[in-house]
């Protein structure tokens, strides 16, 4: 009897899973953001490897030196120094290292953060679940941006604060969707099925109801991924991210500001590798979203 | 309506008392001190710093400050700045008028572009336009503004030299300011030429900070025509024979609107954070920047009742919003 | 370019319609916004560029371009055998500025001076608080309080200001900014009006500009004050441009939005020059910044130690890439461009050879430290935390490992200062009134390497203080001068600091701009400033 059951669930799972990709394949733009971010993560991965030249090393007689195929750049330094003499390449491939760290650690503890926070909210109600919500209220009530900077201001500029800091700023979301989806499946008749076969409140809210509310989740994860990576580089261009000479691509950014009239690469590049990592994580989040709704598989 | 109305307001009071929590909490454990950053390199001795404190009111207890705070808030008395000294409330509506410009600006060019292009692109499901215009948002939706707005200038203002690098106005006008506003006081003024070089000052700010809530409502438009159109009535009217242009204007879009305007609500967080960015490039002298420098320099009665008017603000943006979502859509009062 | 000459077309319409034509206007894009526009109570450059320097004046000046004192709005002084009393003899005929809400009916006289001096001395005084939470920190820092005995009316044009002890940067001090003169008769007006803090808002001074108008973060506009004592000023108009972004003044500055600009990034400074519309002034500031070690915690106790560190540091490199050539290497702990300066002391060599073998002959060896680099940038030292990076890494030749650190700045200001304090802190100082004391009794003292001084490096040299003592009660100019040249070679082997370099100041302003004298103090006044068609 149970051989049968579990048999059934893993042939479910596969199907389930043949319909995502089914589904995700679909979207032709979220099979391109899936393979830029899986060249992301290569990248990360072998940065050391990759890159030519060590990312904080300044070679003073190289300062600020053109791409290679402008007029005096050198082969060496393929997309030109910065102002101290470092590769620019270099940097650029190690800061991928720190944008998916940021990413992850963000969306991961926002993610546990929230969930938590929305499943004893949703589940208890009254006015624990009022005085949760007060409390997510007040934090939606700022601007993200300028919340997560007066965190960062409390605790100190630094990578690890920014992470907290927007990492607090996000949670609400995932809280207030956690909390609806709970709600929603509370009512539901597997539930209550479940609590007259005595099933524990602790047991209830992770094993049966949580994984019957992930797909907003998911969806909401890729979205704050993006999110994180571009709120931490503004964090890092406002000085209150990554410090120098961490090579985060908005900390580079800060510091080539002064360079803007003058050597337009260490501006470009860090500017544009913010940008196609944001919208390859984001190309791959309407996919997911579009494989995981299945209210908008319709249309 | 009445009932709706007061249920949401009381629902705003202890939100709004968490945010003067969380404003007075988090600037009072900032670190830093301003009576050291005031004094620079030279320093200043123990005596002369607990007499500053006292000065300043940071030799009571933190909750004696708080309720002095509250107190204070409620007879419209959000403090001095330690910087200027000026009140807060003066300076804050002195810089209040740039941001709201800018911010308005952004929200009508996202506004009026973005909502034809998702609509257009609803309707041609599939075509090029669709595609193009989609990506082009989701690029948008991705931008790091403050990039982004580096790359204009150096475009625009450098390479080009069509517009001005910063500030609101060419200096050679002068004329008093009546509303704020400067697109309309340049009006007022009668001068020449001064409307135009207010709007080519405000042209490429606008269009940054525009950018992300540009692509939300494009992207936002699109999906709720499509959701409408693939509904019950729409379906029905076209079967009816109803010209398709007909149905789109006065069934789909209308409906769909509802969804949008929400949309378009929620950005007035999204252009606030924005402005904090496109003001600090931009040297737009607005309360963004205003809050970035006074964190810096940890003037914290210009933080604290700063960050307080902001998400004030936000609030009564919102409840605005679900006001009108209840004015557009009975059933949700009802609930 | 093309927006230029859509600007210069509305112009010429406005001159059309309203004929307001043949105005010279004056465009400064300046770096920050004043605190206020009352002198005395704030301590900003900035503040004082807006305020103190276009709209006051005071009972003596710097002469312009240089840090000699010389008569303001004081013709004349006498000071006592003793010197602890001078005696003022006062400018007549000189006007006091008017606004809509006040028009003088006197000229300058002794009343103002004694208001100007006692409201910022007298805790007691009706003006003292004029505005709640003010206070007066350049009056304070000075010791003007137990400076001053008594500021007394001889009759309307003499006044005499009695010290308890003599001191001889005093001539200098009043003619500092906060010692601006302001008017009793507009104070006495706002008073009776209940606008108290309107002398903060709309200042009314004897200067050579007038206050017009102030939109916060935005822009100030001053007008030509037609009855200055003075030289009357060359421009009509002069209005200040807040820019705080360095790269966008430079911008303004090239499309024709603004005639002169402070404080231009290093990096920019080669396309400025190569700019054919644009003209350069440069000066060495009147600066330093340093490196200050802990004297009084092991092995930093070692001057030899001290001297090796110094040895292995190259200054040249920190020059080229932090202050992109615009600084001079410093030997000395004042500046080369103030009087006393030694020139004939010789700068520790670059030598990490020698460096290593003097560490290993002085038993220092694993040696691992702490650098501080501030979080701010400042006139003295454009990037601490990249001036760092360079340091760690020469450190580390001569197998020295450094770890940075960085505080908020508030918090780097004071822990830097707290005793025992681990590791090296990068800092620097910009002169207030060009006298040898200001640097050298500030920084380096006995007295100022305690909590709340500003002796970073705790150094207590008893026989370099007794010079400083000395130097401060001594009115000849030549004797102090011999007394502070003893004291810098004192300073030199001793090594308490590492002194980095003076920054050069740069001003890059259109050619069509004459008679700009650049201010060894950092001060921008535009009353010689004329501008071409």
């Amino acid at each position: 009897m149970s051989n049968t059951a579990e048999l059934s669930t893993a042939a479910i799972r596969r199907q389930m899973l043949a319909e995502f990709w089914f589904y995700f394949r679909q979207n032709r733009g979220a099979v391109a953001g899936l393979f830029v971010f899986i060249l992301l993560v290569l990248t990360a991965v072998f940065a050391s490897v990759l890159a030519p030249h060590d990312p904080t090393a300044q070679y003073r007689d190289a300062l600020l030196l053109p791409p290679v195929w402008q007029e005096g750049g050198r082969a060496e330094f393929l997309l030109g120094t910065d102002a101290v003499g470092r590769d620019m390449l270099s940097r650029l491939i190690f800061g991928a290292q720190y944008s998916l760290f940021i990413g992850i650690v963000v969306v991961s503890i926002a993610l546990f953060g929230g969930i938590f926070i929305g499943l004893i909210a949703g589940f208890f109600r009254g006015w624990v679940d009022a005085l949760i919500m007060r409390v997510m209220d007040v934090i939606l009530a700022f601007p993200s941006l300028l919340l997560a900077l007066v965190l960062v201001a409390v605790l100190g500029p630094g990578l690890t604060n920014a992470m907290i800091a927007i990492a607090i700023v996000y949670q609400p979301h995932f809280a207030r969707l956690t909390r609806a989806a709970v709600m929603g499946e509370m009512r539901r008749e597997y539930v209550t099925a479940a609590r007259v076969a005595g099933a524990g409140n602790i047991r209830l809210m992770f094993k049966t109801i949580l994984p019957n509310c992930l797909a907003p989740l998911i969806v909401q994860a890729t979205l704050s991924f993006s999110a994180a990576v571009l709120d931490s580089a503004a964090l890092g261009f406002l000085g209150m991210g990554a410090q120098p000479p961490a090579p985060e691509w908005g900390t580079m950014l800060a510091e080539a500001r002064e360079f803007i009239l003058r050597a337009w690469w260490v501006v470009t590049f860090p500017g544009l590798a913010i940008l196609v990592s944001v919208l390859a994580i984001n190309m791959m989040g309407d996919g997911l979203r579009d494989a995981l709704d299945p209210k908008l598989k319709r249309s | 309506m009445v009932r709706f109305l007061l249920a949401k307001l009381l629902y705003l009071i202890p939100t709004f008392l968490g945010i003067t929590i969380i404003a007075f909490g988090f600037v009072r454990i900032l670190p830093g001190d301003p009576v050291l950053l005031m004094a620079g390199e030279r320093g200043v001795s123990p005596e002369r710093h607990a007499e500053l404190s006292a000065q300043l009111g940071f030799d009571k207890p933190v909750v004696m400050q708080y309720l002095d705070f509250l107190w204070r808030l409620l007879h419209g008395d959000f403090g001095n700045s330690l910087v200027t000294k000026k009140p807060v409330l003066t300076e804050f509506l002195a810089l209040f008028p740039a941001t709201l410009e800018l911010g308005l600006c952004a929200i009508l060019i996202a506004t009026l572009v973005g909502v034809p292009v998702g609509v257009l692109a609803a309707i041609k499901r599939g075509s090029w336009f669709d595609q193009v215009s989609m990506t082009t948002a989701l690029v948008g939706f991705s931008m790091p503004i403050f990039w982004w707005g580096l790359l204009l200038i150096i475009f625009f203002s450098g390479f080009l030299g069509w517009t001005p690098v910063s500030g609101r106005i060419s200096l050679m006008y002068f004329f008093p300011q009546v509303t704020g506003f400067m697109l309309i006081d340049s009006l007022l003024s009668g001068q020449q030429g001064a409307f135009i070089s207010a709007v080519s000052h405000l042209i490429l700010p606008s269009v940054v900070l525009a950018t992300i809530p540009l692509a939300v409502i494009a992207r936002q438009t699109r999906s709720a025509m499509l959701e409408v159109m693939g509904e019950d009535y729409v379906r029905t009217a076209r079967a009816k024979g109803m010209p398709s242009r007909r149905v789109i204007g006065v069934h789909a879009l209308r409906n769909a609107m509802i969804p949008v305007v929400t949309t378009i609500g929620l950005q007035i967080g999204v252009l606030m954070a924005g402005a904090i960015l496109t003001e600090t490039i931009f040297s737009w002298p607005g309360i963004g920047k205003w809050m970035i420098d006074s964190i810096s320099r940890r003037d914290y009665p210009v933080v604290q009742s700063g960050l307080l008017l902001i998400a004030g603000m936000v609030m009564i943006v919102n409840l605005l919003v679900d006001l009108t979502y209840g004015l557009i859509n009975p059933r949700i009062r009802a609930s | 370019m093309k927006y230029l000459s859509r600007s210069l077309l509305a112009v010429s319409a406005l001159a059309l319609t309203t004929a307001v034509a043949e105005a010279k206007t004056f465009v400064y894009c300046s770096e920050a916004s004043p605190e206020g526009f009352d002198p005395s109570p704030y301590t900003a450059g900035t503040t004082f560029d807006a305020s103190a320097h276009p709209i006051y004046n005071r009972l003596t000046e710097f002469k312009k371009g240089t840090t000699e004192v010389e008569p303001g709005l004081a013709e004349s002084w006498d000071v006592s055998e003793d010197g602890t009393e001078y005696t003022f003899h006062l400018r007549e005929g000189v006007k006091w500025q008017s606004n809509d809400r006040f028009t003088p009916t006197r000229d300058f006289n002794a009343d103002d001076v004694v208001f100007s001096f006692e409201r910022q001395g007298d805790p007691d005084h009706p003006w003292h608080q004029y505005i709640p939470g003010i206070t007066y920190e350049y009056y304070t820092s000075m010791d003007m309080p137990n400076l001053v005995k008594s500021v007394e009316k001889i009759d309307d044009y003499t006044v005499k200001i009695t010290l308890n002890q003599p001191e001889a940067p005093f001539l200098a001090n009043i003619a500092m900014p906060f010692a601006s003169i302001v008017s009793k008769e507009y104070a006495d007006t706002l008073e009776e009006a209940g606008a108290k803090e309107d002398l903060n808002n709309l200042p009314i001074g004897t200067g050579p500009f007038k206050f017009v108008a102030y939109q916060k973060d935005a822009v100030i506009r001053y007008q030509k004050n037609a009855d200055y004592w003075g030289d009357a000023p060359l421009i009509d108009d002069l209005v200040f441009a807040i820019t705080p972004d360095s790269s966008v003044r430079l911008q303004k500055l090239k499309a024709g939005e603004c005639h002169l600009m402070p404080y231009p990034s290093p990096a920019d400074l080669e396309s400025i020059r190569s700019d054919d519309s644009l003209k350069l002034d440069e000066q060495p500031g009147l600066n330093v910044g340093y490196l200050a070690y802990n004297t009084t915690v092991e092995p930093f106790d070692n001057p030899k130690v001290r001297k090796a560190l110094n040895m292995a540091i190259n200054k040249e490199a920190i020059i080229d890439a932090v202050f992109q050539g615009a600084a001079e290497p410093a030997k000395n702990p004042i500046p080369p461009t103030m009087w006393s300066y030694n020139d004939s002391i010789e700068d520790d060599p670059y030598d990490p050879e020698a460096a290593k073998a003097m560490l290993e002959e002085e038993g220092v060896t694993d040696l691992s430290m702490n650098i501080w680099a501030m979080p701010v940038q400042r006139p003295y030292m454009p990037n601490a935390r990249r001036t760092a990076e360079l340091m760690q890494e020469d450190l580390s030749k001569v197998g020295v490992s450094a770890n940075i650190v960085s505080y908020e700045w508030g918090e780097y200001l004071a822990k830097s200062m707290e005793a025992g304090r681990d590791g090296a802190v990068i800092l620097g100082w910009t002169g207030d009134n060009g006298d040898p004391d200001n640097f050298l009794s500030v920084l380096l003292s006995c007295d100022s390497a305690k909590e709340g001084g500003a002796n970073r490096a705790f150094w207590c040299n008893e026989e370099f203080s007794d010079l400083l003592q000395q130097a401060k009660v001594t009115a000849d100019q030549a004797e102090r001068t011999d007394l502070y040249e003893q004291a810098q070679v004192i300073f030199k082997e001793q090594a308490p600091w590492l002194t980095i370099a003076h920054s050069t100041q740069y001003v890059p302003m259109s050619t069509k701009v004459s008679g700009f004298k650049m201010s060894p103090l950092g001060d921008f006044t535009f009353e010689d400033v004329d501008l071409a068609e």
